[in-house]
Protein backbone atom coordinates (compact mmCIF):
# COMPACT_ATOMS: atom_id res chain seq x y z
CA UNK A 1 0.00 0.00 0.00
CA UNK A 2 1.53 3.31 -1.03
CA UNK A 3 1.74 6.28 1.29
CA UNK A 4 -0.42 8.26 -1.11
CA UNK A 5 -3.54 6.22 -0.52
CA UNK A 6 -3.30 5.90 3.24
CA UNK A 7 -4.82 8.53 5.49
CA UNK A 8 -3.09 7.16 8.55
CA UNK A 9 -0.10 4.87 8.64
CA UNK A 10 1.46 3.51 11.79
CA UNK A 11 4.69 1.52 11.89
CA UNK A 12 6.30 -0.25 14.83
CA UNK A 13 4.40 1.85 17.35
CA UNK A 14 5.00 1.09 21.02
CA UNK A 15 3.71 3.11 23.93
CA UNK A 16 4.41 2.75 27.63
CA UNK A 17 2.93 4.36 30.72
CA UNK A 18 5.65 4.07 33.31
CA UNK A 19 6.69 0.45 33.02
CA UNK A 20 3.43 -0.78 31.53
CA UNK A 21 3.42 -1.39 27.78
CA UNK A 22 -0.04 -0.37 26.58
CA UNK A 23 0.71 -0.71 22.87
CA UNK A 24 3.17 -3.22 21.46
CA UNK A 25 4.63 -2.89 17.98
CA UNK A 26 1.42 -1.82 16.26
CA UNK A 27 1.51 -1.67 12.46
CA UNK A 28 -1.55 -0.33 10.71
CA UNK A 29 -2.44 1.46 7.52
CA UNK A 30 -5.82 3.02 6.98
CA UNK A 31 -6.95 4.10 3.52
CA UNK A 32 -8.60 7.39 2.76
CA UNK A 33 -12.35 7.06 3.07
CA UNK A 34 -12.09 3.76 4.89
CA UNK A 35 -14.18 3.02 7.97
CA UNK A 36 -12.01 1.04 10.35
CA UNK A 37 -13.23 -0.47 13.59
CA UNK A 38 -10.78 -1.09 16.37
CA UNK A 39 -12.29 -3.73 18.58
CA UNK A 40 -11.04 -5.30 21.73
CA UNK A 41 -11.88 -5.67 25.39
CA UNK A 42 -11.70 -2.72 27.79
CA UNK A 43 -8.11 -1.84 28.61
CA UNK A 44 -6.71 -3.23 25.37
CA UNK A 45 -5.18 0.11 24.39
CA UNK A 46 -7.82 1.33 21.92
CA UNK A 47 -8.20 4.76 23.49
CA UNK A 48 -4.43 5.23 23.74
CA UNK A 49 -4.05 4.41 20.04
CA UNK A 50 -6.73 6.97 19.13
CA UNK A 51 -5.11 9.58 21.39
CA UNK A 52 -1.79 9.03 19.64
CA UNK A 53 -3.42 9.39 16.21
CA UNK A 54 -5.03 12.66 17.41
CA UNK A 55 -1.55 13.86 18.49
CA UNK A 56 -2.68 14.17 22.10
CA UNK A 57 0.15 11.84 23.03
CA UNK A 58 3.53 11.13 21.50
CA UNK A 59 4.29 7.43 21.18
CA UNK A 60 7.28 6.08 23.09
CA UNK A 61 8.64 4.67 19.82
CA UNK A 62 7.48 4.05 16.29
CA UNK A 63 6.31 6.22 13.42
CA UNK A 64 3.02 7.85 12.63
CA UNK A 65 2.22 9.21 9.16
CA UNK A 66 -0.67 11.48 8.35
CA UNK A 67 -1.61 11.77 4.68
CA UNK A 68 1.68 10.14 3.71
CA UNK A 69 3.88 12.49 5.72
CA UNK A 70 5.55 11.88 9.09
CA UNK A 71 4.20 13.95 11.98
CA UNK A 72 6.26 17.11 12.46
CA UNK A 73 7.71 18.24 15.78
CA UNK A 74 6.69 21.88 15.82
CA UNK A 75 3.56 22.74 17.77
CA UNK A 76 2.21 24.97 15.00
CA UNK A 77 2.44 22.21 12.40
CA UNK A 78 0.97 19.65 14.76
CA UNK A 79 -1.96 22.01 15.33
CA UNK A 80 -2.48 22.24 11.56
CA UNK A 81 -2.71 18.45 11.36
CA UNK A 82 -4.89 18.17 14.45
CA UNK A 83 -7.30 20.59 12.80
CA UNK A 84 -7.84 18.08 10.00
CA UNK A 85 -8.82 15.39 12.53
CA UNK A 86 -11.78 15.25 14.89
CA UNK A 87 -11.93 13.06 17.95
CA UNK A 88 -15.10 12.10 19.75
CA UNK A 89 -14.11 11.08 23.24
CA UNK A 90 -15.90 8.30 25.06
CA UNK A 91 -17.32 10.60 27.73
CA UNK A 92 -18.03 13.84 25.91
CA UNK A 93 -17.09 16.99 27.81
CA UNK A 94 -18.94 20.22 27.22
CA UNK A 95 -17.96 23.82 27.64
CA UNK A 96 -19.99 25.88 30.07
CA UNK A 97 -22.15 27.42 27.33
CA UNK A 98 -25.04 26.69 25.00
CA UNK A 99 -25.30 23.79 22.55
CA UNK A 100 -24.82 26.29 19.73
CA UNK A 101 -21.57 27.68 21.20
CA UNK A 102 -20.28 24.20 21.91
CA UNK A 103 -20.79 23.18 18.29
CA UNK A 104 -19.48 26.49 16.93
CA UNK A 105 -16.27 26.68 18.99
CA UNK A 106 -14.10 24.54 16.69
CA UNK A 107 -15.08 26.67 13.69
CA UNK A 108 -14.40 29.88 15.61
CA UNK A 109 -10.95 28.65 16.60
CA UNK A 110 -10.21 28.07 12.93
CA UNK A 111 -11.36 31.58 12.15
CA UNK A 112 -14.39 32.29 10.03
CA UNK A 113 -17.34 34.59 9.54
CA UNK A 114 -20.05 34.20 12.18
CA UNK A 115 -22.60 34.04 9.33
CA UNK A 116 -21.02 31.01 7.72
CA UNK A 117 -20.48 29.41 11.14
CA UNK A 118 -24.12 29.90 12.02
CA UNK A 119 -25.28 28.20 8.82
CA UNK A 120 -22.98 25.25 9.33
CA UNK A 121 -23.98 24.80 12.97
CA UNK A 122 -27.70 24.80 12.16
CA UNK A 123 -27.25 22.36 9.30
CA UNK A 124 -25.26 19.91 11.41
CA UNK A 125 -27.69 20.13 14.35
CA UNK A 126 -30.41 19.15 11.90
CA UNK A 127 -28.30 16.24 10.63
CA UNK A 128 -28.01 14.79 14.12
CA UNK A 129 -31.68 15.49 14.83
CA UNK A 130 -31.19 18.27 17.37
CA UNK A 131 -32.64 21.32 15.66
CA UNK A 132 -34.09 23.72 18.18
CA UNK A 133 -31.48 22.79 20.78
CA UNK A 134 -29.30 25.86 20.02
CA UNK A 135 -29.84 27.69 23.28
CA UNK A 136 -29.97 24.70 25.60
CA UNK A 137 -27.26 24.47 28.23
CA UNK A 138 -24.95 21.80 26.86
CA UNK A 139 -24.29 20.43 30.34
CA UNK A 140 -27.90 19.55 31.06
CA UNK A 141 -28.45 17.18 28.13
CA UNK A 142 -29.33 13.50 28.43
CA UNK A 143 -26.68 10.92 27.52
CA UNK A 144 -28.01 10.32 24.02
CA UNK A 145 -28.45 14.03 23.27
CA UNK A 146 -25.00 14.81 24.65
CA UNK A 147 -23.37 12.19 22.43
CA UNK A 148 -25.17 13.63 19.40
CA UNK A 149 -23.97 17.15 20.25
CA UNK A 150 -20.45 15.72 20.53
CA UNK A 151 -20.93 14.13 17.11
CA UNK A 152 -22.23 17.42 15.66
CA UNK A 153 -19.32 19.33 17.22
CA UNK A 154 -16.83 17.03 15.50
CA UNK A 155 -18.66 16.71 12.17
CA UNK A 156 -19.23 20.45 11.69
CA UNK A 157 -15.46 20.76 11.23
CA UNK A 158 -15.68 18.47 8.19
CA UNK A 159 -12.61 16.51 9.29
CA UNK A 160 -10.61 14.36 6.91
CA UNK A 161 -10.24 11.79 9.66
CA UNK A 162 -12.84 11.17 12.34
CA UNK A 163 -11.85 9.26 15.46
CA UNK A 164 -14.61 7.80 17.60
CA UNK A 165 -13.99 6.26 21.00
CA UNK A 166 -16.87 3.99 21.99
CA UNK A 167 -19.44 6.40 20.52
CA UNK A 168 -22.41 4.44 21.82
CA UNK A 169 -21.15 3.13 25.16
CA UNK A 170 -23.67 3.45 27.99
CA UNK A 171 -26.47 4.66 25.72
CA UNK A 172 -30.02 3.38 25.40
CA UNK A 173 -30.80 1.28 22.29
CA UNK A 174 -32.78 4.08 20.59
CA UNK A 175 -29.88 6.54 20.95
CA UNK A 176 -27.46 3.89 19.72
CA UNK A 177 -29.53 3.44 16.56
CA UNK A 178 -29.67 7.20 15.94
CA UNK A 179 -25.93 7.61 16.32
CA UNK A 180 -25.13 4.60 14.17
CA UNK A 181 -27.42 6.04 11.48
CA UNK A 182 -25.55 9.36 11.48
CA UNK A 183 -22.16 7.64 11.36
CA UNK A 184 -23.29 5.47 8.46
CA UNK A 185 -24.68 8.39 6.46
CA UNK A 186 -21.56 10.50 7.02
CA UNK A 187 -19.35 7.62 5.91
CA UNK A 188 -21.42 7.26 2.76
CA UNK A 189 -21.86 10.95 1.86
CA UNK A 190 -18.58 12.56 2.81
CA UNK A 191 -16.13 9.69 2.40
CA UNK A 192 -14.59 10.68 5.73
CA UNK A 193 -11.92 8.32 6.99
CA UNK A 194 -13.14 6.91 10.28
CA UNK A 195 -11.44 4.99 13.02
CA UNK A 196 -13.86 3.76 15.61
CA UNK A 197 -12.96 2.03 18.84
CA UNK A 198 -15.65 -0.25 20.14
CA UNK A 199 -15.97 -3.28 22.34
CA UNK A 200 -19.18 -4.13 20.53
CA UNK A 201 -18.30 -6.71 17.89
CA UNK A 202 -21.59 -6.40 16.07
CA UNK A 203 -21.31 -2.62 15.82
CA UNK A 204 -17.88 -3.01 14.26
CA UNK A 205 -19.29 -5.55 11.87
CA UNK A 206 -22.19 -3.33 10.82
CA UNK A 207 -20.35 -0.05 10.36
CA UNK A 208 -16.82 -0.87 9.34
CA UNK A 209 -15.14 -1.83 6.09
CA UNK A 210 -12.33 -3.44 8.02
CA UNK A 211 -11.77 -4.53 11.59
CA UNK A 212 -8.67 -4.68 13.73
CA UNK A 213 -8.65 -6.66 16.95
CA UNK A 214 -6.53 -5.21 19.72
CA UNK A 215 -5.80 -7.47 22.68
CA UNK A 216 -3.50 -6.34 25.48
CA UNK A 217 -1.79 -3.75 23.31
CA UNK A 218 -1.17 -6.03 20.36
CA UNK A 219 -3.03 -5.75 17.09
CA UNK A 220 -3.64 -9.48 16.74
CA UNK A 221 -5.71 -9.54 13.57
CA UNK A 222 -6.96 -7.17 10.89
CA UNK A 223 -9.28 -8.01 8.05
CA UNK A 224 -12.80 -7.56 6.80
CA UNK A 225 -15.52 -8.15 9.32
CA UNK A 226 -16.61 -11.56 8.02
CA UNK A 227 -13.04 -12.88 8.12
CA UNK A 228 -12.42 -11.78 11.66
CA UNK A 229 -15.81 -13.01 12.76
CA UNK A 230 -15.62 -16.41 11.05
CA UNK A 231 -11.90 -17.12 11.09
CA UNK A 232 -10.19 -15.62 14.12
CA UNK A 233 -6.45 -16.25 14.03
CA UNK A 234 -5.81 -16.55 17.73
CA UNK A 235 -7.67 -17.84 20.74
CA UNK A 236 -7.89 -14.30 22.13
CA UNK A 237 -9.65 -13.07 19.02
CA UNK A 238 -11.86 -16.16 18.91
CA UNK A 239 -12.90 -15.55 22.45
CA UNK A 240 -13.62 -11.91 21.76
CA UNK A 241 -15.71 -12.48 18.64
CA UNK A 242 -18.06 -14.82 20.49
CA UNK A 243 -16.60 -18.28 19.91
CA UNK A 244 -17.97 -19.61 23.15
CA UNK A 245 -17.00 -23.19 22.49
CA UNK A 246 -13.25 -23.50 22.35
CA UNK A 247 -12.15 -27.09 22.70
CA UNK A 248 -8.48 -28.04 22.94
CA UNK A 249 -7.31 -31.11 21.06
CA UNK A 250 -4.85 -32.65 18.64
CA UNK A 251 -5.42 -33.50 14.98
CA UNK A 252 -5.43 -37.28 14.66
CA UNK A 253 -5.78 -37.57 10.89
CA UNK A 254 -6.38 -35.21 8.02
CA UNK A 255 -8.12 -36.59 4.94
CA UNK A 256 -8.22 -34.09 2.11
CA UNK A 257 -8.95 -31.12 4.34
CA UNK A 258 -11.33 -32.87 6.70
CA UNK A 259 -9.50 -33.25 9.98
CA UNK A 260 -10.43 -35.44 12.91
CA UNK A 261 -9.60 -33.65 16.15
CA UNK A 262 -9.05 -35.79 19.21
CA UNK A 263 -10.12 -33.74 22.15
CA UNK A 264 -8.45 -33.84 25.50
CA UNK A 265 -11.13 -35.44 27.60
CA UNK A 266 -10.82 -38.93 26.02
CA UNK A 267 -9.53 -40.76 22.97
CA UNK A 268 -13.01 -41.72 21.91
CA UNK A 269 -14.27 -38.18 21.36
CA UNK A 270 -13.45 -36.77 17.93
CA UNK A 271 -14.59 -33.60 16.24
CA UNK A 272 -14.64 -33.38 12.46
CA UNK A 273 -13.47 -30.07 11.10
CA UNK A 274 -12.48 -28.41 7.86
CA UNK A 275 -8.78 -27.72 8.28
CA UNK A 276 -5.46 -27.81 6.45
CA UNK A 277 -3.40 -28.58 9.55
CA UNK A 278 -1.55 -31.91 9.44
CA UNK A 279 -1.94 -34.76 11.94
CA UNK A 280 -0.24 -34.13 15.26
CA UNK A 281 -0.97 -30.38 15.36
CA UNK A 282 -2.16 -29.13 18.71
CA UNK A 283 -5.24 -27.08 17.96
CA UNK A 284 -8.22 -25.34 19.42
CA UNK A 285 -11.56 -26.23 17.81
CA UNK A 286 -13.93 -23.28 17.94
CA UNK A 287 -17.68 -23.50 17.42
CA UNK A 288 -20.15 -20.64 17.64
CA UNK A 289 -23.05 -21.46 19.95
CA UNK A 290 -25.54 -20.37 17.27
CA UNK A 291 -24.11 -22.98 14.87
CA UNK A 292 -25.10 -25.84 17.16
CA UNK A 293 -28.53 -27.43 16.83
CA UNK A 294 -30.14 -29.47 19.56
CA UNK A 295 -32.50 -32.37 18.94
CA UNK A 296 -34.20 -35.14 20.93
CA UNK A 297 -32.08 -38.30 21.39
CA UNK A 298 -34.30 -40.23 18.93
CA UNK A 299 -33.25 -37.87 16.13
CA UNK A 300 -30.97 -39.26 13.40
CA UNK A 301 -28.43 -36.69 12.38
CA UNK A 302 -26.75 -36.05 9.05
CA UNK A 303 -24.20 -33.68 10.60
CA UNK A 304 -20.61 -34.86 10.81
CA UNK A 305 -20.49 -33.96 14.47
CA UNK A 306 -23.21 -35.37 16.66
CA UNK A 307 -22.85 -35.78 20.40
CA UNK A 308 -25.28 -37.00 22.98
CA UNK A 309 -25.23 -35.14 26.25
CA UNK A 310 -27.12 -33.97 29.28
CA UNK A 311 -28.41 -30.44 29.71
CA UNK A 312 -26.79 -28.68 32.65
CA UNK A 313 -28.35 -25.20 32.44
CA UNK A 314 -30.94 -23.37 30.37
CA UNK A 315 -30.99 -19.58 30.48
CA UNK A 316 -33.42 -17.55 28.40
CA UNK A 317 -33.07 -13.91 27.50
CA UNK A 318 -35.43 -12.34 25.00
CA UNK A 319 -36.18 -14.63 22.06
CA UNK A 320 -33.09 -16.80 22.60
CA UNK A 321 -32.14 -19.56 25.01
CA UNK A 322 -28.60 -20.38 25.97
CA UNK A 323 -28.24 -24.06 26.69
CA UNK A 324 -25.21 -25.67 28.28
CA UNK A 325 -24.80 -29.38 27.91
CA UNK A 326 -22.24 -31.94 29.06
CA UNK A 327 -21.35 -34.15 26.11
CA UNK A 328 -18.21 -35.55 27.70
CA UNK A 329 -16.97 -32.02 27.18
CA UNK A 330 -18.93 -28.84 27.85
CA UNK A 331 -20.86 -27.40 24.91
CA UNK A 332 -22.88 -24.18 24.71
CA UNK A 333 -25.70 -23.81 22.20
CA UNK A 334 -27.81 -20.80 21.37
CA UNK A 335 -31.28 -21.73 20.10
CA UNK A 336 -34.60 -19.96 19.87
CA UNK A 337 -36.67 -19.91 22.99
CA UNK A 338 -39.49 -21.53 21.02
CA UNK A 339 -37.45 -24.57 20.07
CA UNK A 340 -36.10 -24.85 23.61
CA UNK A 341 -39.70 -25.04 24.81
CA UNK A 342 -40.66 -27.54 22.10
CA UNK A 343 -37.77 -29.78 23.10
CA UNK A 344 -38.81 -29.41 26.74
CA UNK A 345 -35.25 -28.54 27.63
CA UNK A 346 -34.43 -28.39 31.30
CA UNK A 347 -31.64 -29.49 33.54
CA UNK A 348 -30.95 -33.23 33.32
CA UNK A 349 -32.67 -33.86 29.97
CA UNK A 350 -30.69 -35.79 27.38
CA UNK A 351 -30.22 -34.20 23.96
CA UNK A 352 -28.20 -34.58 20.79
CA UNK A 353 -26.02 -31.66 19.79
CA UNK A 354 -25.18 -31.41 16.08
CA UNK A 355 -22.87 -29.17 14.14
CA UNK A 356 -21.31 -29.28 10.69
CA UNK A 357 -17.63 -29.76 10.02
CA UNK A 358 -17.68 -26.36 8.28
CA UNK A 359 -18.94 -24.74 11.48
CA UNK A 360 -15.74 -25.69 13.26
CA UNK A 361 -12.92 -23.18 13.05
CA UNK A 362 -9.48 -24.55 13.84
CA UNK A 363 -6.79 -22.39 15.44
CA UNK A 364 -3.29 -23.74 15.82
CA UNK A 365 -2.21 -23.40 19.42
CA UNK A 366 1.09 -21.78 20.11
CA UNK A 367 3.61 -24.27 21.47
CA UNK A 368 4.19 -22.53 24.77
CA UNK A 369 0.61 -23.08 25.88
CA UNK B 1 -22.61 57.58 74.38
CA UNK B 2 -24.70 60.53 73.18
CA UNK B 3 -21.58 61.90 71.50
CA UNK B 4 -21.17 58.75 69.43
CA UNK B 5 -24.85 58.76 68.60
CA UNK B 6 -24.76 62.39 67.47
CA UNK B 7 -21.60 61.69 65.51
CA UNK B 8 -23.37 58.86 63.71
CA UNK B 9 -26.36 61.03 62.87
CA UNK B 10 -24.13 63.78 61.51
CA UNK B 11 -22.12 61.20 59.59
CA UNK B 12 -25.29 60.00 57.85
CA UNK B 13 -26.10 63.63 57.11
CA UNK B 14 -22.69 64.10 55.52
CA UNK B 15 -23.32 61.08 53.36
CA UNK B 16 -26.78 62.17 52.26
CA UNK B 17 -25.63 65.70 51.47
CA UNK B 18 -22.64 64.42 49.43
CA UNK B 19 -20.12 66.26 51.62
CA UNK B 20 -17.30 67.45 49.32
CA UNK B 21 -14.47 66.02 51.43
CA UNK B 22 -16.15 62.62 51.82
CA UNK B 23 -16.87 62.37 48.08
CA UNK B 24 -13.36 63.46 47.16
CA UNK B 25 -11.64 60.95 49.45
CA UNK B 26 -13.96 58.15 48.39
CA UNK B 27 -13.39 58.74 44.68
CA UNK B 28 -9.62 58.94 45.16
CA UNK B 29 -9.64 55.71 47.12
CA UNK B 30 -11.67 53.94 44.45
CA UNK B 31 -9.47 55.22 41.66
CA UNK B 32 -6.18 54.26 43.32
CA UNK B 33 -7.39 50.85 44.49
CA UNK B 34 -9.17 50.32 41.16
CA UNK B 35 -6.04 51.15 39.15
CA UNK B 36 -3.80 48.91 41.22
CA UNK B 37 -6.35 46.09 40.98
CA UNK B 38 -6.66 46.48 37.21
CA UNK B 39 -2.89 46.42 36.75
CA UNK B 40 -2.48 43.49 39.15
CA UNK B 41 -5.21 41.62 37.21
CA UNK B 42 -3.43 42.31 33.90
CA UNK B 43 -0.34 40.67 35.39
CA UNK B 44 -2.10 37.85 37.23
CA UNK B 45 -4.38 36.51 34.48
CA UNK B 46 -1.76 35.76 31.79
CA UNK B 47 0.95 34.70 34.24
CA UNK B 48 -1.49 32.58 36.23
CA UNK B 49 -2.66 30.89 33.04
CA UNK B 50 0.91 30.28 31.97
CA UNK B 51 1.87 28.78 35.35
CA UNK B 52 -1.25 26.60 35.22
CA UNK B 53 -0.38 25.10 31.82
CA UNK B 54 3.39 24.86 32.02
CA UNK B 55 5.08 22.00 33.80
CA UNK B 56 8.43 23.02 35.26
CA UNK B 57 10.68 22.20 38.16
CA UNK B 58 9.78 24.05 41.32
CA UNK B 59 6.21 24.75 40.21
CA UNK B 60 4.79 23.43 43.47
CA UNK B 61 7.29 25.52 45.47
CA UNK B 62 6.46 28.64 43.44
CA UNK B 63 2.75 28.21 44.15
CA UNK B 64 3.54 27.72 47.84
CA UNK B 65 5.52 30.96 47.90
CA UNK B 66 2.72 32.84 46.12
CA UNK B 67 0.20 31.51 48.63
CA UNK B 68 2.43 32.48 51.56
CA UNK B 69 2.45 36.05 50.24
CA UNK B 70 -1.34 36.22 50.73
CA UNK B 71 -0.55 36.98 54.37
CA UNK B 72 2.05 39.63 53.69
CA UNK B 73 1.59 42.39 56.32
CA UNK B 74 0.83 45.72 54.68
CA UNK B 75 3.56 47.48 56.70
CA UNK B 76 6.15 45.05 55.33
CA UNK B 77 5.08 45.94 51.78
CA UNK B 78 5.13 49.60 52.83
CA UNK B 79 8.65 49.26 54.15
CA UNK B 80 9.86 47.36 51.07
CA UNK B 81 8.39 49.88 48.61
CA UNK B 82 9.58 52.78 50.75
CA UNK B 83 13.16 51.51 50.67
CA UNK B 84 12.90 50.85 46.96
CA UNK B 85 11.69 54.34 46.09
CA UNK B 86 13.36 56.43 48.81
CA UNK B 87 15.93 58.90 47.54
CA UNK B 88 18.86 56.58 48.30
CA UNK B 89 16.99 53.49 47.04
CA UNK B 90 17.48 51.75 43.68
CA UNK B 91 14.42 53.47 42.18
CA UNK B 92 14.89 56.72 44.10
CA UNK B 93 15.71 58.64 40.94
CA UNK B 94 12.12 58.36 39.79
CA UNK B 95 11.19 60.66 42.64
CA UNK B 96 7.69 59.29 43.02
CA UNK B 97 7.69 58.60 46.76
CA UNK B 98 4.56 60.08 48.40
CA UNK B 99 2.59 60.12 45.15
CA UNK B 100 -0.50 58.12 44.10
CA UNK B 101 1.71 56.31 41.54
CA UNK B 102 3.91 54.74 44.20
CA UNK B 103 0.80 53.84 46.21
CA UNK B 104 -0.46 51.94 43.18
CA UNK B 105 2.87 50.12 42.93
CA UNK B 106 2.71 49.23 46.62
CA UNK B 107 -0.85 47.96 46.40
CA UNK B 108 0.06 45.89 43.35
CA UNK B 109 2.86 44.23 45.34
CA UNK B 110 0.31 43.56 48.07
CA UNK B 111 -2.52 42.10 45.99
CA UNK B 112 -0.84 40.47 42.98
CA UNK B 113 0.01 37.31 44.99
CA UNK B 114 -3.65 36.98 46.01
CA UNK B 115 -4.96 37.45 42.49
CA UNK B 116 -2.25 35.24 40.98
CA UNK B 117 -2.51 32.41 43.48
CA UNK B 118 -6.27 32.33 43.46
CA UNK B 119 -6.36 32.48 39.66
CA UNK B 120 -4.10 29.44 39.52
CA UNK B 121 -6.31 27.49 41.89
CA UNK B 122 -9.42 28.67 40.01
CA UNK B 123 -7.99 27.31 36.75
CA UNK B 124 -7.01 23.99 38.30
CA UNK B 125 -10.73 23.49 38.94
CA UNK B 126 -11.31 23.12 35.19
CA UNK B 127 -11.27 19.46 34.21
CA UNK B 128 -8.33 18.17 32.22
CA UNK B 129 -10.67 16.23 29.94
CA UNK B 130 -12.39 19.46 28.95
CA UNK B 131 -9.11 21.00 27.86
CA UNK B 132 -8.25 17.86 25.91
CA UNK B 133 -11.59 18.12 24.16
CA UNK B 134 -10.72 21.69 23.18
CA UNK B 135 -7.30 20.56 21.96
CA UNK B 136 -8.95 17.85 19.87
CA UNK B 137 -11.31 20.42 18.41
CA UNK B 138 -8.31 22.42 17.23
CA UNK B 139 -7.75 25.09 19.87
CA UNK B 140 -4.29 26.68 19.81
CA UNK B 141 -2.37 27.24 23.03
CA UNK B 142 -3.59 30.82 23.25
CA UNK B 143 -7.20 29.82 22.55
CA UNK B 144 -6.88 27.14 25.22
CA UNK B 145 -5.76 29.82 27.69
CA UNK B 146 -8.77 32.00 26.90
CA UNK B 147 -11.05 28.98 27.18
CA UNK B 148 -9.77 27.94 30.60
CA UNK B 149 -10.22 31.50 31.91
CA UNK B 150 -13.72 31.56 30.48
CA UNK B 151 -14.62 28.18 31.99
CA UNK B 152 -13.36 29.30 35.41
CA UNK B 153 -14.72 32.84 35.01
CA UNK B 154 -16.67 32.97 38.28
CA UNK B 155 -13.79 31.75 40.38
CA UNK B 156 -11.34 34.00 38.54
CA UNK B 157 -13.57 37.02 39.04
CA UNK B 158 -13.80 36.17 42.73
CA UNK B 159 -9.98 36.18 42.88
CA UNK B 160 -9.86 39.65 41.31
CA UNK B 161 -12.55 41.07 43.57
CA UNK B 162 -10.83 39.73 46.67
CA UNK B 163 -7.63 41.51 45.60
CA UNK B 164 -9.56 44.74 45.04
CA UNK B 165 -11.09 44.43 48.50
CA UNK B 166 -7.66 44.09 50.06
CA UNK B 167 -6.36 47.17 48.20
CA UNK B 168 -9.41 49.16 49.30
CA UNK B 169 -9.08 48.33 52.97
CA UNK B 170 -5.33 48.42 53.55
CA UNK B 171 -3.68 51.20 55.55
CA UNK B 172 0.03 50.39 55.82
CA UNK B 173 1.08 50.96 52.20
CA UNK B 174 -1.04 54.08 51.78
CA UNK B 175 0.42 55.68 54.90
CA UNK B 176 4.05 54.64 54.53
CA UNK B 177 4.63 55.35 50.83
CA UNK B 178 1.67 57.67 50.14
CA UNK B 179 2.23 59.82 53.19
CA UNK B 180 -1.47 60.48 53.80
CA UNK B 181 -1.19 63.90 52.13
CA UNK B 182 -4.44 65.86 52.25
CA UNK B 183 -6.05 66.22 48.84
CA UNK B 184 -3.35 64.13 47.14
CA UNK B 185 -2.63 60.71 48.60
CA UNK B 186 -5.12 60.50 51.43
CA UNK B 187 -7.29 57.37 51.18
CA UNK B 188 -10.33 56.44 53.25
CA UNK B 189 -8.43 54.29 55.72
CA UNK B 190 -5.83 57.02 56.26
CA UNK B 191 -8.53 59.69 56.58
CA UNK B 192 -10.40 57.60 59.16
CA UNK B 193 -7.19 57.16 61.15
CA UNK B 194 -6.38 60.88 61.06
CA UNK B 195 -9.94 62.08 61.76
CA UNK B 196 -10.14 59.74 64.75
CA UNK B 197 -6.82 61.11 66.05
CA UNK B 198 -8.16 64.64 65.71
CA UNK B 199 -11.47 63.77 67.33
CA UNK B 200 -13.45 64.45 64.13
CA UNK B 201 -15.66 61.41 64.70
CA UNK B 202 -18.35 62.52 62.19
CA UNK B 203 -15.92 62.37 59.26
CA UNK B 204 -14.32 59.16 60.55
CA UNK B 205 -17.68 57.47 60.92
CA UNK B 206 -19.12 58.60 57.62
CA UNK B 207 -16.03 57.30 55.80
CA UNK B 208 -16.23 54.14 57.90
CA UNK B 209 -19.82 53.61 56.81
CA UNK B 210 -18.87 53.98 53.14
CA UNK B 211 -15.98 51.56 53.55
CA UNK B 212 -18.23 49.01 55.27
CA UNK B 213 -20.85 49.53 52.58
CA UNK B 214 -18.25 48.82 49.87
CA UNK B 215 -17.14 45.73 51.79
CA UNK B 216 -20.75 44.60 51.94
CA UNK B 217 -21.16 45.07 48.18
CA UNK B 218 -17.99 43.09 47.51
CA UNK B 219 -19.13 40.34 49.81
CA UNK B 220 -22.53 40.15 48.09
CA UNK B 221 -20.91 39.96 44.65
CA UNK B 222 -18.50 37.27 45.89
CA UNK B 223 -21.37 35.27 47.32
CA UNK B 224 -23.25 35.47 44.04
CA UNK B 225 -20.18 34.26 42.18
CA UNK B 226 -19.72 31.35 44.58
CA UNK B 227 -23.31 30.32 43.97
CA UNK B 228 -22.82 30.44 40.18
CA UNK B 229 -19.81 28.19 40.54
CA UNK B 230 -21.62 25.52 42.48
CA UNK B 231 -24.66 25.50 40.20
Amino acid sequence: MSHQSSAIKITGLTHTYGTREVLKNVNLSIDKGEVFALIGPTGAGKTTLLRIIDLLETPTSGELYFDGRPIPQSGRQRLEIRRRISFIHQKPQFFDSSVYDNVACGLRWRGGKENAISNKVRTILETVGLNGYDNRDARTLSGGEAQRVALARALVLEPEVLLLDEPTANLDPVSVKKIERVIRSIARQRSTTMIMATHDMSQGQQLADRIGVLVEGTLVQTGNAADVFRSPQTEDVAHFVGMENMIDGTIAVNNDGIAAVNIGSGPDITIQAVSRHPAGTRVCACVRPEDITLAPVTHRSSARNSFQGRVTTVASSGPLSRVEADCGFPLVALITRLSAEELGLEEGISVVADFKATAVHIIERSTDQ
Amino acid sequence: MTEIWQGLIRAVHMLISFDAEVVEISLRTLSIAGTSSLLAALISLPIGTLIHFRQFRGKRALINIIQTLYFLPTVIVGLFVFVLFSRAGPLGELGILFTPQVMIVGQMVLITPIMLGMTISALSGVRKELLETATSLGASGFQLGLLVLREARYAVLAALILGFGRALSELGVAMMVGGNIDGYTRMMTGAIWLATQRGDLELAMSLGIILLFLALMISIVLNRLQQRRTQ
